[in-house]
């Protein structure tokens, strides 16, 4: 039963994660006015990747492949670690969701190291954000995941994302509509959005994520791009079981309810990417200290 | 116990063959070394047959001094500081055969060696000591034994102050231990250690002396003034074994001083925990806008202290509450991450001794490029980094998620005032996210991208004396990272001989997921192994003879790439009102400005911003004083005798 499970979440990751992508492309597309690149351009552009070959700086090390391993493995790992939808995550235990946020911890650090690799001043840039915001979106995170321990009573994802959910938003609705804000804010900042991030802007000054893998190339950015994608995926899951707290009981129709929920996601991103411009970089902490600040109110709501 | 006292005798007296070495030659270094590893492997058996009950585990012997007992005991406690300090001082020994000999360093050596295995053997007897009296002896070795590893390069200046400042810290903290061990005298009704939960409540001057006499030799912001001027100035191995074992006596004292009480009032608790957060936070901040390598550590040493009390105040917390899970957690994660700490800071000091040996300097701004010219220290120093981030597959997520786990437990019961203790978590995890920002610093800085400086272009990879120490500590890094539940069973024994609340609760459960933390650690290495393999094979026909792509700039030089001071700018601006950081020059006027140099520097902001400009204005009110009183005429000093003559005389007449 286990390996069944695992085998459907790393299916539905496998293949699905792209697709997000290509769905937020296209959104932006149609508020452009344009009708876009196709659906599953993403899926393109990792095959042609895949087949290209590498172009390395003679300042790399192995370093500045570990970065593109570690993108692709570590969200990999945590996906097992989390429930998609109502599908309950192969592996649970009491405090996996440290595992969980130490695993994104790690990605980091190897990407940011990566960056470094390369001895170029643009990219030293963008490692310095990534990691500065990190420390400010991490907070976030954990007082998210204490409203949620305190409103569900357990210490496993599966439990704070379990069917105890729905009867969570009778009695603190408040608290739970707070941190589903705080997470989505989170989910943009860690997946390099508008209005923290712009993923195609090609302006090296004002990029952070885009310009840390700069010099990657061929299957180890293709690894990246695909490592990207899987991460939107892993991160935006709770956020869509916090709004779709039910199950049915059938696999086939809470796999569908879960997908759904997560092209609705993509959409929306895809919408606030379109409606919004991208934040003056000294306004980034700002936002991301009032997120903070936000979480810890969902905290003392739900602690009274 | 006998076998730890022979190791303990031969480990104080491994640098006296030294003394009676010759001048020329090797001035007895291998001796030394040998008969300190030799120490050590006696003890390291004596203390794991007295934990499995194969050999006896106390001792007591009379001692002509008045209140004194030669009193040894080991229980689960002394064991975890132990072994760590055992590993790493014969680590530390070893290196210092490559690192610091005889031929480069003509002066000082035989001295470093004699109060290296000094300052091992005192802190072996502290951590078994059962009596105030023979507590404080060996105390008060090790505090002197740290001043002459400090002042080891006593020409230099900076070494000289370090010593000063840490000389000044280190007895006012036996002062405090002074009346402590007085004052539990009293309590207890001898200097023996009272058993453990037999002193009844009311210690809150037991409890705040011991708080500031341990807290300033943990380094506990914000007494950790001696700290980041004493690691910087040590040699690195030393460094290693101040920063690895010896501020952790400090913690020791506090949970052996914890363990006699039996109710712990609630604000003990908190108080630890808040002295916790900040030192976890500020002493990261510091080490972030550090740009001497060295210095840069030893503030991780005051942010590491501060994940071992936040861990402690949940314990603490836990018995005030009595909350058995919190007890075990608690102080299971503090104790684990004083092992943890005591390995991979010593291998960070260690591999950056490497760095210092190979470059020449301990600027991270004059190095880069390291990794092609020592790829096993920037291996070694990579692992401790991972580690002392706290993220897996290495040991300080286990100790940290055992903290995180009891700041999440004490959400779920208890009165509400336990449960703000869950504010634990969003602490850690900015102090980790802090951390990770300040060794992506550290190793792209120094050992990627292209050489700064000419001594780190001609930088050569250390010789097997210190490699094979490194790779020892990184063994022990990874074991404990990739086994953890290798150490339950001793981490159980250390709660339960500090609280029997802990064995209210059934010992297994809340360290079960230990092994679920295990695999996950031993799936992630496969998994990168497995992956990374695979690309490094695909990869390996790539052209690498391109240059890293300039913006189209036509003349790149090394000197363009991200220095230290500038990747710590954005996250040392955020913090900048705890900080302030200096900036000199840096502006650049006009249409075609001139060359322009900008300086950062950031001081302490205990040390340099508050003791030393109060003490300064002290210094000069008391000079003031004197002048005025004493200024060399008599008839004012006659006067003197007679005012004094008068009062005495008033006093007669009163009394």
């Amino acid at each position: 039963m286990t390996i069944a499970r695992l085998l459907l979440h790393l299916f539905l990751l496998l293949t699905f994660a792209p697709l997000l992508q290509g769905v937020i492309a296209r959104t932006k597309a149609r508020f452009a006015g344009r009708s876009g690149a196709p659906l599953l351009q993403p899926y393109y552009d990792l095959a042609r990747l895949w087949r290209k070959g590498f172009v390395f700086s003679r300042t790399t090390t192995w370093v500045f492949l570990a970065g593109p391993v570690t993108a692709l493995v570590v969200p990999l790992l945590a996906s097992l670690l989390v429930p998609f939808g109502a599908l309950p995550a192969p592996f649970s235990f009491d405090g996996d969701l440290i595992l969980f946020v130490y695993l994104f911890g790690l990605a980091r650090f190897f990407t940011a190291t990566a960056a470094l690799d390369t001895g170029s001043s643009f990219e030293g840039m963008g490692a310095a954000r990534e990691v500065t915001f990190a420390c400010l979106a991490e907070p976030t995170v954990l007082f998210a995941l204490i409203v949620l321990a305190r409103v569900s009573g357990g210490l496993s994802l599966n439990t704070l994302l379990g069917p105890g959910l729905a009867a969570g938003w009778q009695t603190a609705g408040a608290s739970l509509g707070l941190v589903a804000v705080c997470l989505f804010l989170v989910l943009l900042v860690e997946n390099s959005r508008i209005p923290f991030d712009d993923p195609n802007t090609h302006l090296e000054l004002t990029m952070i994520h885009e310009v840390m893998v700069l010099d990657h190339s061929g299957p180890a950015f293709g690894l990246i791009l695909y490592g990207s994608a899987m991460k939107l995926m892993v991160l935006g899951a709770p956020l869509v079981r916090l709004l779709l707290p039910w199950q049915s009981g059938n696999l086939l129709l809470d796999a569908l309810v879960f997908l759904a929920g997560m092209l609705a996601l993509a959409v929306l991103v895809g919408v606030v990417e379109s409606s919004m411009a991208r934040l003056r970089l000294v306004r980034i902490p700002q936002v991301l200290v009032g997120t903070t600040l936000l979480s810890m109110f969902a905290l003392v709501l739900v602690l009274r | 116990m006998s076998w730890l006292l022979a190791g303990i005798g031969l480990i104080m007296t491994a640098g006296l063959s030294g003394l009676l070495a010759g001048r020329q030659g090797g001035g007895g270094e291998k001796p030394a070394c040998a008969l300190l590893l030799a120490g050590t492997l006696l003890a390291g058996g004596g203390i794991a047959g007295a934990l499995a009950g194969k050999l006896e585990a106390s001792l007591r012997l009379p001692w002509p001094v008045p209140g004194g007992e030669l009193a040894l005991g080991i229980d689960g406690i002394s064991a975890l500081f132990l072994f760590p300090l055992l590993l790493i001082a014969a680590a530390g020994s070893l290196f210092g055969l490559g690192y610091w000999t005889r031929r480069h360093h003509p002066r000082g050596g035989r001295r470093l060696r004699l109060f290296y295995g000094l300052i091992t053997a005192a802190m072996l007897l502290l951590l078994v000591a059962r009596n105030g009296l023979l507590f404080l002896v060996a105390w008060e070795i090790m505090a002197l034994s740290g001043f002459f590893l400090i002042t080891t390069e006593e020409h230099k200046g900076e070494a000289r102050r370090a010593g000063l400042i840490y000389l000044a810290a280190t007895h006012t903290g036996t002062l405090a231990l002074f009346a402590l061990f007085a004052l539990l005298e009293q309590a207890a009704g001898s200097f023996a250690f009272p058993a453990g939960g037999t002193l009844a409540a009311g210690g809150a001057p037991l409890f705040l002396l011991g708080l500031a006499g341990f807290g300033l030799k943990a380094g506990l912001m914000p007494l950790h003034i001696w700290l980041p001027g004493a690691h910087a100035a040590a040699p690195s191995h030393a460094s290693a074994l101040l920063s690895g074992a010896m501020i952790k006596t400090g913690i020791y004292g506090l949970v052996r001083l914890s363990s006699f009480f039996a109710e712990i009032p609630p604000w003990w608790g908190w108080t630890v925990l808040a002295l916790g957060a900040l030192s976890g936070v500020l002493g990261v901040v510091l080490a972030l806008a550090q740009h001497d390598i060295k210095r840069l550590l030893a503030y991780h040493s005051v942010e590491n202290i501060g994940i071992i009390a936040l861990g402690l105040g949940i314990a603490l917390l836990g018995r005030s509450h009595q909350v058995p899970e919190l007890v075990l957690l608690g102080i299971g994660g503090a104790l684990l991450h004083v092992v943890n700490h005591g390995l991979f800071k010593s291998l960070l000091f260690l591999s950056a001794g490497s760095l210092i040996h190979a470059t020449g300097t301990r600027e991270i701004d004059q190095m880069g490029g390291l990794l092609r010219r020592q790829p096993w220290t920037g291996v070694c120093f990579l692992g401790g980094a991972v580690a002392i981030c706290g993220l897996p597959p290495f040991n300080g997520f286990v100790s940290e998620w055992l903290i995180y786990l009891g700041a999440f437990r004490a959400l779920r019961q208890g009165p509400l005032a336990l449960q703000l203790a869950a504010m634990v978590a969003p602490a850690l995890a900015l102090i980790g996210a802090l951390a990770l920002a300040c060794f992506v610093k550290v190793f792209g800085i120094a050992f990627l991208g292209e050489p700064r400086s000419d001594g780190a272009l001609k930088a050569r990879e250390a010789g097997p004396a210190m490699r094979w120490p490194m790779a020892l500590l990184f063994g022990a890094c990874a074991w404990i990272g990739l086994l953890p539940w290798t150490l339950a069973p001793l981490l159980q024994r250390a709660a339960l001989d500090w609280s029997p609340l802990a064995a209210a609760v059934s010992l297994a459960a809340p360290l079960a997921p230990l092994h679920w933390v295990g695999l996950g650690g031993w799936l992630l290495v496969l998994a990168l192994a497995g992956c990374g393999g695979w690309l490094a094979g695909h990869s390996r026909r790539a052209p690498r003879d391109v240059a890293t792509w300039g913006c189209g700039f036509a003349r790149p030089t090394t000197r363009m790439q991200y220095s230290a001071s500038s990747f710590a700018d954005f996250l040392a601006g955020l913090f900048r009102c705890g900080l302030l950081t200096e900036r000199h020059g840096g502006r650049v006027e006009g249409l075609h400005p001139g060359p322009a140099e900008l300086s950062t520097h950031t001081p302490d902001a205990v040390l340099d911003r508050v003791l030393l400009p109060a003490s300064g204005k002290l210094a000069w009110l008391f000079t003031w004083l004197r002048a005025v009183v004493q200024n060399g005429r008599v008839g004012l000093y006659l006067l003197y005798l007679i005012l004094t003559l008068l009062a005495l005389l008033g006093l007669v007449l009163l009394t």
